[in-house]
C-alpha cells in the first residue's frame, strides 16, 4: 500500500496536489466548538483535522506543583488510533511527548502568566486526522482556544511549517513531502510582536536555503493569522447582524 | 495622537489600539508606548482612557464584591465555595454562627452542607491567598429558593444597565427580585416558575447580545411579547 | 536548596550581559573546556565521557542484531534514549522518562539520524530480515548547563568509538567470527546551543544562565556546513533576525570545534 510517487514537483513547479511552491493548503478555523471547554477551537489545514481545547485558570491538581507568582500551563498533544495510517497506540509516544513540550512553550509566551498565580490552565491537543503539519496546525488552534477562554494575552500566536522538496524551497508540507523532502522547518510566530515562539527543523539545508524557509514559514504565518483574527470575530459579528435582522422585523 | 480603532469595533489579543497620550484600561496593556488589546472584546473610550470590554472572562475576586457561589466541601472548620472563579473561596464558621466555633457542639453540615448556595460578600482576598467569604450582613446567607443561572462576568455591567435601568425593568415586567453576584452568577425569586423563566430568557439574551445597540428596547420589547403570549394562553 | 535563582542574581547577569561580559568571565561567544574521553565502559561496544565546565555526560553504545523498520529493510536501526539521573541535580528524580530527557534524545537523535552520521545502509545483515541496532544510551551525570551541546558531542564521540562484531553468514545462520570493525561513520555532526539573555545571544549556557534566559536554539551542523537539525526551547521567544544570527554563530563555532576535535 506505499506507494512512493516518483516525483514531488513536476516540470511546471507543481507539487502532488497541485499546488506552488509558496501556495497555502485550505484553512477552516471555528472558535467555541466544545460547550464544556472554557475556550476551544478546531482547525482543517489540508487533511488535517485538530480539536483544541482550554481548562482553566483553575485550582493546581496536584496543590505541589502551583507556583507562588504565576499560572502553570500545560499541554497534552495527542493523537487518535484511527488518525494515521497504520493505527497508533493511544498511549502517549515519545514524540508526542516531545510535541505537547515544545507546543506549550510556543504558547506560553503570548500568555500573561503572572496575572493569575497558584492557577493552573490546560491546554488538549486532539489529532482527529493527521497529513503534515500537525504541531503548527495544533498550535495555531490553541491559541484560539486560548483566546476564546478569556485569558488575556498578549497576541495570537500562529504556526505554519516550510521545508525543501526535490531542490525548492517550499511553504507548507503535507505528509508525504514531510516524508519524502529533503527538509521540514515548523515556526510559530506572535505576529504583533513579530516574535517566534516555535522554531524546529530536520532535514538538510544550507544557511540560505534555510533562510528562505524560514521567510516563506513566516509568511505562511502571516496569512493564517488573518484567518485567525477572523474566527475569533466572526462568533460576535453573526450575532451582531442577527439583531440587526430582528430589530428591523 | 492616535486611536487607531473606532468605537466599539471587535479587537483581538495583539491588536494595536492607541499609541501616545492615551491612557490603558480595562483588559489593554502597554508595550514601547502603544496600546494593544489582551482579550477579544470590543474598544470604548471617554476622552483620554481606552478600554476592552471583553466578551467572555472569568471572574477574579475582589474585596468588597457581592458573590453568589456553591458549597463544594464543609472542612474542619468553616466550608470551602465555589465562587465561578479561578479561585476557590473559603466561609469560616466563626463567620456563619456569630460567635467562636465549637467542634464538640456545632455540626456544620446542619447549617450549609454541600451543594448549599449562599449570596455572600468576599472580605479579603491577594494573590498570596484564596478569598475570604462573609455572610454575616443583611441580605447575605443561604438560598432556599429561585433560579440560578451563569453567566460571563463582563456582561453584569450590562445586565445593571445606565443607572440600573436595565434590571429595574426586567424586575419590574417579571416582577421577580434578582440578585446578580459580580462573579456572573445571578439569582432569580418570583411569585412562579414562569416570572422567574422569563426573567432568565431576558437575562440570556443580554449576555448573547450585550455587544449590539439597542438592546434595552429590544429587551423591553421581548418581554412585553413573552407576556401578552402568556397572557392570551391564559384565557 | 532548591535552584530558584534570585532576583539579585537575575539582575546581576543581566547586567553584565548588557556589556557583553558574562558571570564567568567567558566572551558571549566562547565555550567552556570540553574534554572527551573515549572508551572508558570497556563493556559497551563505544563509550566516551564528556565534560563541558562542569556538565558531565557519559554515552554508551550497545549494538545488537534485530529487525529493521518495515520502510527501510535495507538500514540498520539507530535509537537514541537519555537520562538525567538523581545524581546530576537536585531537580531530577528517579522514574521514566519525563519531557526534558524525551526532548534530549530526540534532539541528539536528529542530530545523528539527519547529517546520516551513521552508515547504516552497511549495518544490515541480511536484508529485509536481520541487521545491526544501535542503541545510543545517554547518561547525564552532572547538570551545570547545556546539557544538549555535551550529550552530542559525546555520543557523536562514543560512536566514532564504537565497533561492531565481524561475523558470517551460513547456512541462513549468523555465526560471529573473531575480530571487530568499526562501526561506518561518514558524517560529524555537530550541535551549537546559543541562549538569548534580553537582547544578547550567547552560546553554551552554563545552568544560571540557562535559569534567566529567554529561550535557547540548538543546531546541529554536518560535515559540509550543513543544517540537519534545529530545536528552539525555552517559555519565550526569538525575533526573525535573531535566529538568523544564531545561525551565523551556530555555523562559525562548528567549524571552529570541527578543527579542533579533528572531526
Amino acid at each position: 500500500m506505499n506507494d512512493k510517487p516518483e516525483k514531488l514537483m513536476d516540470k511546471k513547479g507543481l507539487r502532488l496536489d497541485g499546488r506552488k511552491a509558496d501556495e497555502l493548503r485550505p484553512v477552516k478555523l471555528e472558535v467555541g466548538v466544545i460547550s464544556n471547554a472554557d475556550g476551544s477551537a478546531y482547525i482543517e489545514h489540508g487533511k488535517n483535522k485538530i480539536l483544541a481545547a482550554v481548562y482553566g485558570p483553575r485550582e493546581v491538581h496536584p496543590k505541589h506543583l502551583a507556583l507562588q507568582d504565576r499560572t502553570v500551563l500545560k499541554c497534552r498533544y495527542h493523537m487518535a488510533p484511527f488518525s494515521v495510517q497504520e493505527r497508533k497506540s493511544p498511549a502517549p509516544s515519545r514524540r508526542e511527548i516531545e510535541l505537547s513540550k515544545v507546543i506549550r512553550e510556543s504558547l506560553e509566551p503570548a500568555v500573561f502568566m503572572e496575572f493569575y498565580p497558584r492557577t493552573m490552565i490546560d491546554v488538549f491537543i486532539e489529532v482527529l486526522q493527521a497529513d503534515g503539519g500537525t504541531r503548527c496546525a495544533s498550535i495555531t488552534a490553541a491559541a484560539l482556544a486560548l483566546a476564546d477562554s478569556g485569558v488575556p494575552m498578549r497576541d495570537l500566536v500562529v504556526a505554519c511549517a516550510a521545508g525543501k522538496v526535490e531542490d525548492t524551497v517550499v511553504v507548507d508540507l503535507m505528509d508525504t513531502e514531510d516524508k519524502l523532502g529533503a527538509a521540514d522547518v515548523p515556526v510559530a510566530l506572535m505576529p504583533n510582536l513579530n516574535a517566534v515562539t516555535l522554531l524546529q527543523m530536520d532535514g538538510k539545508l544550507t544557511q540560505e536555503e534555510f533562510e528562505k524557509a524560514v521567510g516563506m514559514a513566516l509568511d505562511g504565518c502571516k496569512q493564517i493569522y488573518a484567518m485567525q483574527k477572523e474566527a475569533l470575530k466572526s462568533k460576535y459579528v453573526n450575532v451582531g447582524e442577527q439583531t440587526k435582522e430582528e430589530a428591523e422585523e | 495622537m492616535p486611536i487607531f480603532l473606532e468605537k466599539r469595533q471587535i479587537v483581538t489579543p495583539g491588536d494595536l489600539i492607541a499609541e501616545g497620550e492615551y491612557i490603558a484600561g480595562e483588559n489593554t496593556f502597554v508595550e514601547n508606548g502603544k496600546i494593544y488589546a489582551a482579550r477579544v472584546g470590543i474598544i470604548e473610550y471617554e476622552t483620554k482612557k481606552v478600554d476592552v470590554v471583553a466578551l467572555k472572562a472569568f471572574y477574579v475576586p475582589r474585596a468588597g464584591d457581592i458573590v453568589i457561589g456553591t458549597i463544594t466541601e464543609v472542612g474542619f472548620n468553616g466550608w470551602t465555595v465555589d465562587i465561578n472563579s479561578p479561585y476557590i473561596a473559603l466561609l469560616r464558621a466563626s463567620d456563619v454562627l456569630s460567635r467562636p466555633f465549637k467542634p464538640q457542639k456545632d455540626d456544620l453540615p446542619q447549617v450549609l452542607d454541600a451543594g448549599d448556595l449562599v449570596v455572600a460578600k468576599i472580605v479579603s482576598y491577594d494573590r498570596t491567598h484564596d478569598p475570604q467569604l462573609t455572610v454575616a450582613e443583611p441580605g447575605l446567607g443561604k438560598i432556599t429558593r429561585g433560579q440560578i443561572l451563569k453567566i460571563t462576568p463582563t456582561k453584569i455591567p450590562r445586565v445593571i444597565g445606565k443607572k440600573g435601568s436595565m434590571i429595574s425593568m426586567i424586575k419590574q415586567e417579571t416582577g421577580c427580585n434578582i440578585i446578580l453576584g459580580l462573579n456572573g452568577v445571578v439569582l432569580v425569586t418570583g411569585k412562579n416558575l414562569e416570572d422567574e423563566q422569563l426573567a432568565v430568557q431576558a437575562i440570556l439574551k443580554i449576555e448573547r447580545e450585550s455587544h449590539t445597540s439597542g438592546l434595552t428596547d429590544r429587551i423591553t420589547q421581548m418581554l412585553k411579547e413573552e407576556k401578552s403570549k402568556k397572557g392570551g394562553k391564559q384565557e | 536548596m532548591t535552584s530558584v535563582v534570585t532576583r539579585v542574581k537575575k539582575k546581576q547577569i543581566s547586567e553584565a550581559m548588557a556589556q557583553e561580559k558574562r558571570m564567568d568571565g567567558r566572551d558571549l561567544n566562547e565555550y567552556r573546556e570540553l574534554k572527551i574521553e573515549q572508551g572508558i565502559i570497556e563493556r559497551a561496544e563505544g563509550s566516551a565521557r564528556v565534560t563541558l565546565g562542569r556538565t558531565e555526560v557519559v554515552v554508551g553504545v550497545k549494538i545488537e542484531m534485530g529487525e529493521p523498520f518495515p520502510d527501510t529493510p535495507n538500514e540498520g536501526v539507530l535509537t537514541v534514549n537519555a537520562e538525567l539521573t538523581p545524581i546530576a541535580s537536585p531537580e531530577f528524580e528517579a522514574g521514566p522518562p519525563d519531557e526534558m530527557s524525551i526532548e534530549l534524545a530526540r534532539i541528539v537523535d536528529r542530530g545523528i539520524r539527519e547529517s546520516k552520521a551513521i552508515n547504516t545502509e552497511k549495518m544490515v545483515i541480511e536484508a529485509g530480515k536481520k541487521v545491526f541496532v544501535v542503541f545510543v544510551d545517554i547518561y547525564v551525570l552532572n547538570h551545570d548547563g547545556n546539557l544538549i551541546d555535551a550529550s552530542a558531542f559525546a555520543a557523536m564521540s562514543a560512536l566514532l568509538n564504537t565497533k561492531m562484531a565481524n561475523y558470517e553468514v551460513k547456512d541462513g545462520e549468523v555465526q560471529i567470527k573473531p575480530g571487530y570493525e568499526q562501526l561506518p561513520i561518514q558524517n560529524h555532526p555537530i550541535t551549537i546551543t546559543v541562549a538569548k539573555i534580553g537582547d544578547k545571544l550567547v552560546v553554551d549556557p552554563i545552568l544560571e544562565e540557562e535559569e534567566v534566559m529567554d529561550a535557547r536554539i540548538s543546531m546541529a551542523i554536518d560535515d559540509d556546513q550543513n543544517i540537519c537539525a534545529i530545536q528552539k526551547g525555552g517559555n519565550s521567544y526569538f525575533k526573525p533576525e535573531e535566529i538568523l544570527e544564531a545561525a551565523k554563530i551556530a555555523e562559525t563555532k562548528a567549524k571552529e570545534m570541527r578543527k579542533k576535535l579533528n572531526w
